[in-house]
């Protein structure tokens, strides 16, 4: 007995490093997904490095260089306050990918829009194995009270719930969130229908398992691949919400450096000559959106290839 | 198959060919040095295990290879013009309507938005060119010949309204519309019952004959071989190993592999008292690590030379027309074959507990499944509620330590009273007794303890285990749940019973997707004994493996069982299983037991005429048994509405035994008649009569 616990952790670890390699290969097998990984990289990057990337605070004014051109001193010009705009546009993204700021003195890594999907993917899975695995009336309930909320156009719901609650960063992440629960609930519902008809899950149940064990031990794991996927997706699609809702007025309190509100801003100067303050930060959004797509569809369709 | 017709030359030529795929991983070579001739009115049998390239071959003969495969090598001939290297556009040409194939899954193979008539007859108007007047003619015509009842009914149905049989019928009627010289058919009746499948053989039987078509039949079951086949090419590993005539192959096989497969397979009539099933050892390689310049059998072989592992052997002429890929199959000698040590076990002589208290006694239990009408009133719950009655009235009773094997055709109920012993269904009425527990209500109400004692072995082992977890966490779960052992012992145990199924514990922290098909099956058996049942319920545990596995999968079963004193439940269709493995039998027909007994006395007269149709319509793997040819017509009724009184009188070709040609099996309940005290039948045919029926199968 002494013996094979000595040799078991020799044995396992080649596996496991064998294991993540092998995922990661997927990666590597397609193009797509490597485009993809290097937009999104790039911008995960130059978030988390920001203050090193940049000398100028976001915030830091300019009077005498407003709306200028890219020159050395800005490499990607300023806007109408004379702001740094590659500051801006790095610090922004900040907000996005690795940071979520609640107030002034306290914030939580990993980006808003990363949160609101994590957040909605809680929810969303939750309700979604629950209709998927005990079906009945908790599935009727459920389903036609999310369908009820699918309804509602995106944008709409997005305004009701700001407008409610308030424009905040934490707030952007609810309204991430509840927009995306819908759509999350039912990939998982109709996962957790395929999964739940295998026969580990009559062996679980001969077990006596407790439902939530099922579906939570049991089923979700099963289900990872494609809500994985799905999930990549939706971080752009969050993405592109925040541009929106900054775009509205309804994003991040300014004077912080959100990509929206600067297109909003930089809209204003495009025919008095000076286009940049609302070009970067448009590329920024689409630059971004496309990366995670294209990584998500790289990835789906690796998977996909040789079954 | 006269002289003449033997020496034309052969229809289809299969030349030295070599098959490759490509994958992530480089190119994999799936089928190499693979030759055979195919001639008129002949059956040229494909047979091999899962992976071994049977199918690869055909897909191969009319190119259908798919976008990663290629054909690298040797040549194919049909009709004497060479297919390989050819465009598609030159392919279409040669083949012309003269290649047609038969698939597996008839449902598949029919497009569900078309009628029959529609498939029929665009196959006459897009190859021949005629009106759709005289293609329906035609249609009905060849729909009669392979005997489809009510033809020109059947023209205007869609594929989903006929049955299995039927859609297999329509398929093989549409293959042979344009006459071709050459018919390829895939495993065409693995998809059906084995009554129905009896039926579709003797079709291909008479259409052999009459169509003086060739026809490559693959299969991985002997016994359909042995009923169709006129010639047979074994495969192994993407070779082929031997290929002579069906009589030759099975009266005297000469590759090493050959005779291990026939080792498999329990013949009809075999108990495990009386006889051993010996698995091949070792497993069958994957392609990439199939041994190179050797013989690829070398590695499982038990006449294995130095030899063998550093030369290729070549195909050698046996006799004429039986050829083999062996060195040493002239000096083979089956008859003195041994087993190897590993493979002998004694079963100990069980200790007649003769208390023969029966530890699950099950009485008039019925599960019904409510079915909503589709009407308006449904809606709000007040529509006309009816029921499917999947086990209506069934009783039975199993003396503990012993196995009880329940045989019926998809549909006759065996599954749902499975699942309603274990508590996976709620039953709805009857009485269902395990060691005085109650067992009628599910396992949601059931308390812990008993939960512990039933638990089950399921049939499909690429879902019997969780992808997501090793297999070490998933055999000590139920150690766990159900404190089988302290905590800190669960990892000891877990490698106990590995080592009970044959695994060793480097098994522990693998995934299930990286063992094979047999040994995950052995990890769910592994997972089943984890809490010490009393009783486990196998069902259909081997059918989806293949032969070789199956038998050491059956061996594992055995031996378990004798160490745990456990009382099987074991649901099967394959008949010859059954009788291999069980101690008591009950037959199933449409939620009914029809017959219930000693194997022996379910295997012999005084037979129940469904019995009597199921047991002359196994294959046997014995091209000399005699057989009695007994076909069931129609298909199993629904079971929305049963028939009256018994409710197999419908398709019963016993019924002219009785007085008025059976009137009172339309109208009255059978009674039960006891040949002995265990052995019951259900029917109204006395026993004197029934008594005096001859045996269904007898040794050749």
């Amino acid at each position: 007995m002494a013996e094979s616990e000595q040799s078991n952790p020799v044995s396992t670890h080649p596996s496991r490093w064998k294991r993540i390699g092998s995922r990661f290969s997927i990666l590597f097998a397609s193009k797509t997904a490597m485009i993809g990984l290097f937009i999104v990289l790039f911008w995960v990057l130059a978030a988390i490095f920001a203050p090193l990337l940049t000398p100028y605070s976001p915030t830091e004014q300019d009077y005498k260089a407003r709306n200028s051109p890219p020159s050395a001193a800005h490499i990607l010009g300023t806007d109408d306050l004379g702001r740094d705009l590659w500051a801006r546009l790095i610090y922004g993204a900040r907000v996005v990918l690795v940071m979520l700021p609640i107030n002034d003195h306290l914030w939580l890594p990993i980006g808003t829009a990363i949160w609101g999907v994590l957040l909605g993917l809680i929810v969303g899975a939750t309700l979604g194995l629950m209709s998927g695995y005990m079906r009945g009336w908790k599935d009727e309930v459920v389903m036609r009270g999310l369908d009820a909320m699918m309804a509602f156009p995106v944008i709409l719901l997005y305004m009701i719930i700001i407008a409610a609650v308030g424009s905040s960063a934490t707030n952007v992440v609810l309204a991430i969130a509840i927009v995306g629960v819908p759509g999350i609930a039912r990939l998982v519902r109709s996962l957790a229908l395929d999964i739940r008809t295998r026969d580990y899950i009559r062996a679980a149940e001969l077990r006596g398992e407790n439902p939530w064990y099922i579906m939570f031990v049991e089923i979700l794991p099963n289900a990872r691949g494609p809500i994985i996927i799905d999930a990549m997706l939706r971080v752009g699609y969050a993405i592109f919400a925040m541009g929106t809702l900054g775009f509205l007025g309804l994003g991040l309190p300014p004077p912080s450096a959100d990509w929206g509100s600067m297109v909003a801003v930089g809209r204003r100067f495009i025919l008095a000559g000076s286009p940049w303050a609302a070009i970067w930060p448009s590329l920024a959004i689409a630059s971004l959106v496309v990366g995670l797509n294209l990584l998500a569809d790289g990835l789906r369709e690796e998977t996909m290839r040789y079954q | 198959m006269t002289n003449v017709q033997r020496d034309q030359a052969p229809i289809l030529k299969v030349e030295n060919v070599a098959i490759s795929y490509e994958t992530r991983y480089g190119d994999v070579e799936a089928v190499r040095r693979v030759s055979f001739e195919v001639g008129h009115a002949t059956t040229f049998g494909l047979v091999g295990e899962s992976g071994c390239g049977k199918s690869t071959v055909a897909f191969g003969i009319v190119d259908f290879l798919g976008p990663n495969g290629k054909i690298t090598g040797g040549s194919i001939k049909f009709q004497g013009r060479e297919l390989v290297g050819r465009t598609e556009n030159e392919l279409r040409r040669l083949r012309g309507d003269q290649i047609a194939m038969v698939y597996q899954d008839p449902m598949q193979a029919l497009n569900p938005s078309l009628t029959i008539s529609d498939q029929l007859n665009e196959v006459l108007t897009v190859h021949r060119n005629i009106s759709e007047a005289e293609a329906w003619k035609k249609s009905v015509a060849m729909l009669e010949r392979v005997y489809m009842p009510d033809c020109s009914n059947v023209m205007s149905r869609y594929p989903h309204q006929i049955s299995g049989g039927q859609q297999q019928r329509v398929v093989i009627a549409m293959a042979l519309l344009t006459n071709p010289a050459l018919l390829i058919m895939d495993e065409p009746t693995t998809a059906l019952d084995v009554t129905v499948e009896a039926v579709v053989l003797d079709l291909i039987e008479d259409l052999k004959r009459d169509f003086d078509t060739a026809i490559v039949y693959i299969t991985h079951d002997l016994g359909v071989v042995a009923r169709v086949c006129n010639e047979v090419g074994v495969m192994y590993a993407g070779e082929m190993v031997e290929s002579g005539p069906v009589e030759a192959i099975f009266a005297d096989p000469k590759h090493p592999y050959t005779q291990g497969l026939m080792r498999c397979v329990p013949k009809l009539g075999s108990t495990k008292e009386s006889s051993r099933l010996y698995p091949i050892r070792g497993r069958v390689p994957a392609p990439k690590d199939r041994p190179k310049g050797a013989c690829i059998f070398a590695p499982r072989c038990d006449y294995v030379t130095d030899r063998c592992h550093n030369e290729l052997p070549v195909m050698e002429e046996a006799s004429s027309e039986h050829r083999v890929r062996c060195f040493h199959h002239k000096e083979i000698d089956v008859a003195a074959w041994k087993p190897s040590e590993d493979l002998v076990f004694d079963l100990p002589a069980v200790e007649e507990k003769e208390s023969q208290e029966p530890i699950l006694e099950v009485k008039d239990l019925r599960t019904y499944y409510t079915q909503e009408s589709k009407s308006v009133w449904s809606l709000v719950g007040l529509g006309q509620k009816r029921y499917v009655k999947a086990v209506d009235g069934v009783s039975l009773e199993v003396p503990a330590g012993k196995t009880l094997g329940i045989v019926g055709e998809s549909g006759c109920g065996k599954s749902t009273l499975a699942k309603t012993i274990v508590g996976l269904e709620a039953s709805t009425a009857g009485k269902a007794e395990f060691l005085g527990f109650d067992i009628t209500v599910p396992v949601s109400a059931r308390d812990i303890k008993l939960i512990q004692e039933l638990q089950m072995v399921f049939q499909n082992p690429d879902s019997t285990m969780n992808p997501s977890y090793s297999i070490g966490q998933q055999i000590g779960r139920p150690l766990q749940r159900f404190k089988t052992v302290p905590a800190n012992q669960v990892r000891e145990e877990v490698i106990r019973l590995l080592h009970a199924v044959r695994l060793d514990e480097s098994y522990y922290d693998r995934l299930p997707r990286q063992l094979s098909g047999g040994e995950k099956q052995r990890v769910g058996i592994a997972r089943a004994f984890a809490s010490r049942p009393e009783l486990v319920l196998c069902d259909e545990p081997v059918s989806a493996l293949d032969v070789s596995v199956q038998a050491a999968v059956l061996n594992l079963l055995l031996e378990i069982q004798h160490e745990f004193h456990t009382t099987l439940l074991f649901i099967a269709h394959d008949l010859s299983v059954v009788r291999f493995f069980s101690d008591y039998v009950a037959v199933m027909y449409l939620g009914h037991v029809v017959e219930f007994g000693p194997a022996e006395a379910i295997y012999a007269p005084p037979y129940h005429p469904y019995t009597e149709a199921l047991l002359s319509a196994v294959p046997i793997p014995d091209p000399t048994a005699e057989q009695k040819h007994i076909r069931l017509e129609g298909s199993v009724p629904s079971a929305l509405k049963p028939p009256s009184g018994c409710v197999f009188h419908t398709r019963c070709p016993r019924r002219t035994l009785l007085a008025d040609g059976g009137l009172i099996c339309e109208t009255e309940v059978p009674p039960w008649r006891y040949n002995t005290e265990q052995h019951r039948i259900y029917c109204h045919i006395p026993l004197e009569v029934s008594r005096q029926m001859e045996p269904v199968v007898t040794a050749g």
